[in-house]
């Protein structure tokens, strides 16, 4: 057996669409970050996948992943320092209570 | 043809990265979602091992399992009751989500099989890219040099650092 482009490509698809289903279903900011992670995450296998298979000897998507890791480290941060402060504000972290942006 | 080894680690990490996220998402306690979120982030550190990349999937558990997912936690234990359960979703809610998801995966896998020809090229050779050719290709502003990119980040984390202090402080 061959381990082609595709066996990796499936389970990063599978995790993106488990990514958009927890967004669009879960109502607790912390786990629509969970899901956040997990969309970037599987972005991230592809580009690491196709600069494997398709060019190997370059470095540009090993590159991007290695930025994209650093970037989405930096919004983690900012996201749990407002969702902190959100929870000071009003004693939880749903988002269907979160209908004024000032407070 | 690969070797056997290779094969059954790649099944071992593709069903760990399509269970665990599974899981991460339809779990009720906030804690067990962060934890197989943790599991998914290292078995894709795997699948950066099993590619040759060991750099990267070095900085993948240093930095998400070691740094993300320690947030993570920080922030679920001060936001939330100990053993507490998400309140159940609406139905309407989650059938409308499952049937988004689950549209994009069948499109999506549609075009993977039957429109994309270069998903079924075979690994080719390469040797690993070790640290001096990263770090050179890294701080270089030649042909395929990243020192722009690698400052804007510099500067991105800096305005984070500031700004997390900004948003989370007292006042």
């Amino acid at each position: 057996m061959e381990i082609t482009a595709i066996y990796y490509l499936i389970p990063s698809m599978i995790m993106f669409c488990c990514g958009v289903y927890g967004f669009l279903t879960r109502k607790n900011m912390i786990a629509m970050l969970v899901s956040l992670e997990l969309m970037l995450n599987s972005v991230d296998i592809n580009f690491a996948v196709f600069n494997r298979y398709l060019f190997p000897g370059q470095l540009e998507g090993m590159m991007f992943s290695l930025f994209a890791i650093a970037i989405a480290a930096a919004e983690t941060a900012i996201a749990i320092a407002i969702i902190i402060n959100i929870y000071r504000s009003v004693r939880n972290v749903d988002v269907t209570g979160l209908n004024q942006m000032k407070f | 043809m690969d070797s056997v080894g290779s094969i059954i680690i790649y099944f071992i990490l593709a069903l760990a990265l399509v269970v665990f996220s599974v899981m991460a998402v339809t779990t009720r306690k906030i804690l067990r979602s962060a934890t197989y979120l943790l599991f998914t982030l290292f078995a894709t550190a795997g699948v950066y091992f099993m590619l040759d990349y060991e750099f990267l999937g070095t900085v993948q558990i240093a930095v998400y399992a070691g740094g993300i997912v320690v947030l993570f936690v920080f922030s679920i234990l001060l936001t939330h009751q100990p053993g507490e359960d998400a309140p159940l979703l609406a139905s309407r809610g989650r059938v409308m989500g499952l049937v988004a998801a689950l549209a994009m995966l069948v499109a999506g896998l549609w075009c993977l099989v039957t429109r994309l020809g270069l998903a079924f090229t075979k690994l080719p050779a390469m040797s690993n890219p070790d640290m001096k050719l990263i770090g050179q290709t890294m701080m270089s502003t030649g042909d395929g040099g990243y020192l722009l990119p690698f400052e804007a980040i510099s500067v991105l984390l800096l305005a984070c650092i500031i700004g997390g202090i900004v948003v989370a402080r007292k006042r």
